[in-house]
């Protein structure tokens, strides 16, 4: 039996858990979200959508396979999708104190207390989920034995999407590139004749860069609020980010003038919610989001069904789209809106990840058919 | 709108019996499919010899038959049914090669019956070995490549292009002859050497041991939609069959790259082959490298798909029926939440541990290492929310005595380091051997190969046990262990072991009990848990449970109504006890919701109907230990418990159950207990006056010597403690009886062994009924076609008896209802008899259903369970008419015996059980129903010749008539000296051939094996004994291993051949059930 500290899941409506500490032995506080994916820990906890949350894995065995290297900040490094961990907090029924993996370079633990991320298990996920899934999620906090005790925080109280967007235009000519900083006002030439996509980073997941750079195009990764309006660019792409689209404002804005432009415009996750928005159509919180692996989604008037991976608290809702707009995918649980297109121009967006990273790739087609718009 | 095309009535091709590679999978299987077609309005038309499924009961299928899967059999099927379409996904490879010939012979076009769901063409794809490696070429696939040499230098070419280490398989060789690993060319070359001496061609083929095995459940659909529904990874590493392998799911040890990557291959894969239904993925996953090869892909329902289905509450059998009519995913429901869709990919939020149950002990002879061949006959499955808990909980369910990982009687391994390279069914406790002697677990990996994750969950609990063993009372432990304890799967046995030691072999009953008090007291109970495809996204309609102490919330609102009827299931699946209490178990629960119960299983069988959720309204996949089943009374508080319909393991709770105060639904644990202890029973049989074979417990061997001076040989010797070998022995002298007694057993005080009068030449009878408050309502009386001697499990019986004396039915139904009445007995029942003239002695009594329950309910059409169950809620039956006991036809159940996968084993019977499954044929008279019956279990008609030994001089003239039966018919017979001098004395033609001891003459016996000169073996051994092993187990062996039909009984032999002799297969009428 390890000896661990006791530790507390502290819920805002008073619900208490009581577990055993494995990470960073200290306080913290969050949104409390479950995701039921059966893999990918270090891809989540490195996702920036997840800023400010305490994530609940329903899986319940965590670590098992410990943790890849890592390559420092800003490199586009295989299974790390930010540089840094952005949950809050993670939570499991049990931790593998002991790791096997032929890549990992250390445990979960190790890398958790690096990063003073706390991590509980001994905790009965499921009783937790079902209580999110019947009372949505909800504020919580983490109280380690020992440890100072903290007050609830609100992240979506909080603009997210300006805390985990990069500061400084970046500039990718390609896949194993350096990223090189960019500050003037017009665009260098594409080597080799690469077109480029101008990369709208609302708190992205590196892996839509690479994504987009094994697509052999150049990548413009520009701050969330940049105003990219007179920038020349193929393609326009507006990331996934962390909480309420109501915070990007600017972005919408610039959204909505690029809208003048002709070149198409694709987007992911909170990338679809500002789209639609920019549209005209309006966004709401769902009870307890989409996390996991396994989101069943229809392309609209088809018979092409595919699993995605989902992480969203958010949903864009599909009474709203304006005339010109239309359902691109639509989610088979529950009817709610997975994509938006406009009708006849080259818009369109999907609220899942086809970038995956972690979940299933199935849909990274999609890269491929915003590609060929360009 | 739905996307499915028309079709009105559908063939569906089961599996046959159950063997070694393909057992209760199928009617699992079959049975989903068959009500999948049904919910649709399709008249649904079966073939199927296995008479004891659930999918050949009443109501499954419109038309039911019970024939061999074979294309003679079901193309004459067709021409009678004229179906429009036929599904060959759901009945294993049985199925699919009759399917696939009927397409290739075109049996299946020239009748206009289309192939639903993937087509012949892709099965054919993944069929052929050469065909799969040219498709997933196509797709830049890598599949494991070989390549046959005829020499020593193209050996070491192909060795060196291939890189190091390789495996060389001599070919044309049986047992795995000739076969090894190679590391470098020196090994290469000694190998190849000795391979080249006895087999003109060796392959060689990379090796990959040691690698990874992962596979994938997959499911597409025409429209090009495609999920899987689960992934699992092998504890043992490849080199291990996988139906040998403890399987994990989901993946433990895969990182989300390399989880998806297989995945995106597998639906790659799938895609490309064309597959619409359901399919699995092998693969072989280096452990250090993203390498990976693909090992096979099943393009049907498979025992992997069936442990998916109850590993994630996923119906693929179901799903893949629908699909085969032309559904898309899309247009299905998610059937556990109902309101999902089916279109999606389970997310587990729990462990699933899947363990192997080897019966090898039963065989003599027998190789007991594990490898690439199965021989394992069934399996357990067990849920946890960690590792630990599932796999100690699984060690549990198999049934060996074990009580987890740890804490089990020490087994005696002199070699641990050699046990771990080369793995038995023993292995998972040689690595409890090996920690307790200070091996680490790097040390075993390099050893065992298995990763090092799995290896470290099990030194936890091996920690866990060396904590607690520091104490002797208690009150020592602090909460937090016994609590981690318990969370990592210990039971209340091996705390109390742990912590008592040697004082626990006092009351272990009364020890266990403060165990359980004492946490109890401390509040740690285990949680009840849902099963729900979504990991609890959405709330789940159905109740697919288990139990865990990791969790703090149960899942389920106990109404503490009292309207619960529980029935206890019988769990894994082994030599003696499968799918037949399977179909009793699902009638009892019918039953029971029919009559307005709650119904509640417990169970712990993945190849099984009553571990399906549809089948009641709760099931608990969990242990069928006293302490589970406690832990779910006490939750459940149930109206009562059904101990009688799950076979051995319910009944065997009867006694500590009653002493819990549970209320045991129909006969009391009292009378039970009178049945099971043999010196009750036997008073109780003196005091009824009714004969029993003569029989002493004994301790030492001058108590021995003076009974059987009293009863005279052969005798029945049955040991209490086995060292090694079969348990039970006949012996028929003094010198075999002291070598069974000295070798394989161990007589003392503490382990007495019994020994019974055995009579020879006797018949044997089994009465099977059902009785309200001891008067008896329904009953079968069969006869076994063998003499007693050969196990009533492997027995060829013949129901209703055509050969019994009026006399000797009527004494058996007399002596039946004395013993029904002075045991008080309110429910099914079964009692064994040995009849001699009309002398009738009582060997056995069960109260409880037997396993030829569904036999004789099927050929009756009576359902003795329904009737039991009934009776057990307190209902009062009426007798069913007499005439409905006059039967104009009749049935013949005969086993089916997978002694080609037990390499080494000798084929013979005796009266330890052997066989692995069974079927039962109707006809209209004796050889029609053993004509067929005898097919359906593997048996062909001689078209050539036939090799006799017919053994002793009573069984050379026993058989003398059926000789004379294959001379008529203008069949060769070769037979050995005595036989062939025996048979020419009588006028029979015979051609005299060599036992393999005198290699000199000519012709030898097993060259006309090998050179396949006769197609029919009959080989008598002398005796019971094993003694004349050599010569005569070499050339059972040889029929077995070159698939040349072998009988080894007289009176059975004798039987085949009149029914093949008198009725030719074209006269063999095609009856449904309802016809006859």
């Amino acid at each position: 039996m390890q000896a661990t500290r006791r530790a507390k899941l502290i819920l805002q409506d008073g619900t208490v858990f009581e577990g055993r500490s494995f990470g960073y032995e200290g306080s913290t506080a969050g949104e409390v979200v479950f995701n039921t994916a059966m893999t990918g820990y270090p891809e989540s906890l490195t996702d920036p959508s997840y800023e400010g949350q305490i994530l609940v894995t329903t899986f319940p065995q965590l670590g098992n396979y410990g943790v890849p290297p890592s390559g420092g900040d800003d490199s586009l490094k295989d299974y790390y999708e930010g540089s840094r961990i952005h949950c809050r907090a993670i939570v499991a029924q049990d931790y593998a104190f002991n790791h096997s993996h032929w890549l990992a370079d250390r445990s979960l633990a190790q890398w958790l207390k690096e990063e003073k991320i706390p991590g509980l298990y001994d905790i009965d996920t499921r009783a937790l989920t079902k209580h999110l899934r019947n009372h949505g999620s909800m504020l919580g906090k983490i109280v380690i034995e020992g440890c100072d005790d903290v007050d609830f925080y609100d992240p979506n109280a909080e603009n997210l999407i300006a805390k985990t967007s990069c500061t400084d235009v970046l500039i990718y000519d390609g896949v194993g590139a350096e990223p090189r900083v960019f500050d003037g006002t017009e665009l260098p030439e594409a080597p080799e004749g690469k077109k480029t996509v101008l990369l709208v980073d609302c708190g992205i997941k590196h892996n839509i860069i690479r994504c987009l750079l094994r697509r052999g195009v150049r990548v413009v990764r520009v701050p969330w609020d940049y105003d990219f309006t007179g920038l020349k660019y193929d393609g326009l792409f507006i990331s996934n980010g962390p909480g309420n689209p109501d915070f990007a404002g600017k972005t919408i804005e610039h959204i909505r003038k690029a809208m003048e432009r002709p070149e198409p415009i694709c987007g992911i996750c909170m990338g679809n919610q500002l789209l639609a928005k920019a549209a005209g159509a309006q966004t709401y919180k769902l009870k307890y989001g989409h996390r996991s692996h396994n989101q069943p989604v229809r392309r609209a008037g088809t018979d092409s069904c595919y699993v995605t991976s989902q992480n969203h608290g958010f949903a864009v809702d599909n009474a709203t789209l304006p005339a010109d707009w239309e359902p691109l995918f639509i989610n088979m649980n529950d009817g709610t809106n997975e994509g938006i297109r406009h009708k006849s121009k080259p818009y369109f967006s999907a609220q899942f990840h086809p970038e995956a990273s972690s979940g299933p790739r199935d849909t990274e087609f999609l890269f491929d058919e915003f590609i060929e718009l360009l | 709108m739905s996307s499915a095309k028309k079709y009105n009535k559908v063939l569906l091709l089961g599996s046959g019996a159950l063997k070694i590679g393909e057992a209760g999978e199928f009617d699992y299987s079959g049975a989903q499919a068959l009500k999948a077609l049904r919910e649709e309005g399709i008249t649904t038309v079966l073939v199927n010899p296995n008479i004891a499924t659930v999918q050949t009961s009443d109501g499954m299928a419109d038309k039911i038959y019970f024939l061999p899967v074979t294309p003679y059999f079901v193309e004459r099927v067709i021409e009678k049914e004229r179906p429009d379409g036929i599904l060959l996904a759901f009945g294993g490879q049985t199925a699919l090669n009759c399917g696939v010939e009927l397409t290739v012979s075109g049996v299946l076009e020239h009748y206009g019956v289309e192939v639903l769901g993937t087509p012949v063409r892709a099965i054919m794809d993944t069929e052929d070995r050469e065909l799969f490696v040219e498709k997933l070429n196509q797709i830049d696939v890598r599949t494991i490549s070989s390549e046959a040499v005829e020499s020593v230098d193209d050996a070491l070419r192909v060795a060196n292009s291939l890189g190091y280490p390789v495996i060389v398989r001599a070919a044309y060789a049986l047992g795995g002859l000739g076969s090894g690993f190679c590391d470098n060319d020196t090994e290469l070359r000694a190998l190849v050497e000795k391979a080249l001496s006895f087999s003109p061609q060796v392959l060689v083929e990379k090796s990959l041991k040691g690698w990874k095995e992962v596979e994938y459940e997959v499911v597409r659909d025409r429209f090009d939609n495609c999920i899987t529904v689960c992934n699992m990874e092998n504890f043992d590493p490849l080199g291990i069959h996988t139906g040998e392998s403890i399987v994990v799911a989901p993946s433990q040890t895969l990182s989300n790259e390399d989880y998806h990557y297989l995945r995106a291959l597998a639906i790659k894969i799938v895609r490309h082959i064309g597959i619409v239904g359901e399919c699995n993925v092998q693969y072989a996953f280096d452990p250090a490298s993203m390498d990976y090869r693909v090992i096979e892909v099943n393009a049907r329902l498979s025992r992997s798909s069936a442990l998916a289905s109850k590993a994630t509450g996923y119906p693929l059998a179901f799903v893949a029926a629908k699909l085969a009519l032309g559904y898309g995913l899309f247009d299905l429901r998610n059937s556990v939440t109902q309101c999902t869709s089916a279109f999606f990919e389970p997310a587990l939020d729990y462990v699933v541990v899947k363990i192997p149950r080897w019966d090898l002990g039963k065989f003599h002879g027998v190789d007991r290492h594990i490898g690439s061949s199965m021989k394992s006959v069934g399996e357990v499955m067990a849920i946890g929310r960690t590792f630990e808990e599932a796999i100690q909980k699984g060690l549990r369910m198999i049934g060996q005595g074990m009580h987890g990982f740890v804490e089990n009687k020490d087994i005696n391994i002199p070699d641990v380091e050699s046990a771990l390279k080369m793995p038995t069914d023993r292995r998972i406790f040689v690595i409890a051997k090996a920690f307790a002697q200070g091996y680490t677990v790097d040390r075993i990996h390099e050893l065992t190969k298995i990763d090092r994750w799995f290896l470290y969950k099990l030194y936890d609990i091996y920690q866990t046990s060396c904590e607690l063993n520091k104490f002797d009372t208690l009150d020592q432990i602090s909460d937090e262990l016994m609590r981690y304890a318990k969370q990592q799967g210990f039971s209340d046995f091996q705390i109390a072991r742990s912590v008592f030691k040697d004082e626990l072999l006092g009351d272990t009953d009364a020890i266990i009990a403060r165990v359980r008090t004492d946490r109890k007291e401390r509040g740690i109970v285990p949680v009840v848990k849902q099963i729900d495809t979504l990991a609890a996204e959405y709330p789940a309609a159905t109740n697919y449970l288990y139990l865990t102490y990791n969790g703090t919330t149960n899942d389920v609102d106990y109404l503490g109504d009292g309207r619960s009827v529980v029935v206890l299931g019988s769990g894994a699946y082994r030599i003696g006890s499968s799918v037949e209490f399977d179909w009793c178990s699902v009638n009892a629960l019918m039953t029971a919701r029919k009559e307005g119960w709650r119904s509640v299983m417990i169970n712990y069988n993945p190849e099984t109907v009553s571990t399906d959720y549809d089948i009641c309204d709760r099931l608990y996949f969990d242990e069928l230990t006293y302490e589970r089943v406690m832990d779910i009374l006490e939750l459940e508080n149930p109206h009562g418990v059904i101990l009688s319909v799950g076979g051995q393991i319910p009944n065997n709770l009867a006694t500590r159950l009653d002493a819990a105060h549970v209320n045991i639904l129909g006969t009391a644990a009292r009378c039970i207990d009178r049945a099971e202890d043999r010196h009750k029973f036997s008073a109780m049989l003196d005091s009824l006056g009714i004969d029993q074979p003569r029989w002493r417990e004994l301790t030492d061997f001058d108590a021995i010597d003076e009974f059987v001076a009293e009863v005279g040989f052969p005798v029945l010797v049955r040991p209490s403690y086995v060292l090694s070998g079969a348990a039970m022995n006949v012996c028929s002298n003094d010198d075999e009886l002291r070598r069974f007694l000295k070798l394989a057993a161990n007589v003392s005080k503490k382990h007495p062994v019994v020994v019974s009068e055995f009579i020879q030449n006797a018949k044997e009878i089994e009465m099977d009924a059902v009785a309200e408050r001891g008067e008896i309502k329904a009953y079968a009386i069969s006869e076994h076609i063998e003499y007693a001697g050969v196990h009533s499990g492997d027995a060829t019986i013949q129901f209703p008896p055509q050969k019994l004396y009026v006399e000797t039915m009527r004494r058996i139904k007399k002596v039946s209802a004395r013993i029904a009445k002075a045991l008080e007995i309110s429910g099914p029942f079964n009692i064994q008899f040995l009849a001699k003239d009309n002398d009738i002695k009582v060997i056995e009594c069960n109260l409880r259903a037997s396993r030829s329950f569904p036999f004789v309910s099927k050929v009756l059409k009576i359902n003795f369970i329904d009737l039991a169950t009934r009776i057990m809620l307190g209902q009062s039956v009426e007798k069913p008419a007499k005439s409905a006991f006059d039967l104009d036809y009749v049935g013949i159940k005969a086993s089916q015996f997978s002694f080609s996968r037990l390499g080494g084993a000798d084929p013979v019977l005796g009266v330890d059980m052997a066989s692995t499954g069974e079927v039962g044929c109707l006809g209209d008279d004796t050889n029609e129903a053993i004509l067929k019956s005898l097919l359906a279990v593997g048996m062909r008609v001689p078209q050539k010749a036939v090799l006799m030994s017919t053994g002793s001089a009573k069984q050379k003239a026993e058989m003398l008539d059926a000789a004379h039966r294959l001379h008529q018919a203008g069949l060769t017979i070769y037979a050995t000296g005595g036989t062939c001098q025996y048979l020419n004395e009588n006028g029979i033609p015979a051609i005299r051939c060599y036992w393999p001891s005198t290699p000199d003459h000519q012709p030898q016996a097993l060259d006309l094996l090998h050179e396949r000169k006769v197609d029919l073996v009959i080989n008598m051994p002398k005796n019971f004994t094993g003694t004349e092993l050599s010569n005569g187990r070499q050339i059972r062996r040889a029929a077995v291993d070159l698939n040349i039909p072998l009988l080894t009984n007289s009176r059975l032999a004798s039987a085949f051949i009149r029914a093949f002799t008198t009725l030719p297969l074209d006269k063999i009428e095609i009856k449904s059930w309802d016809e006859y």
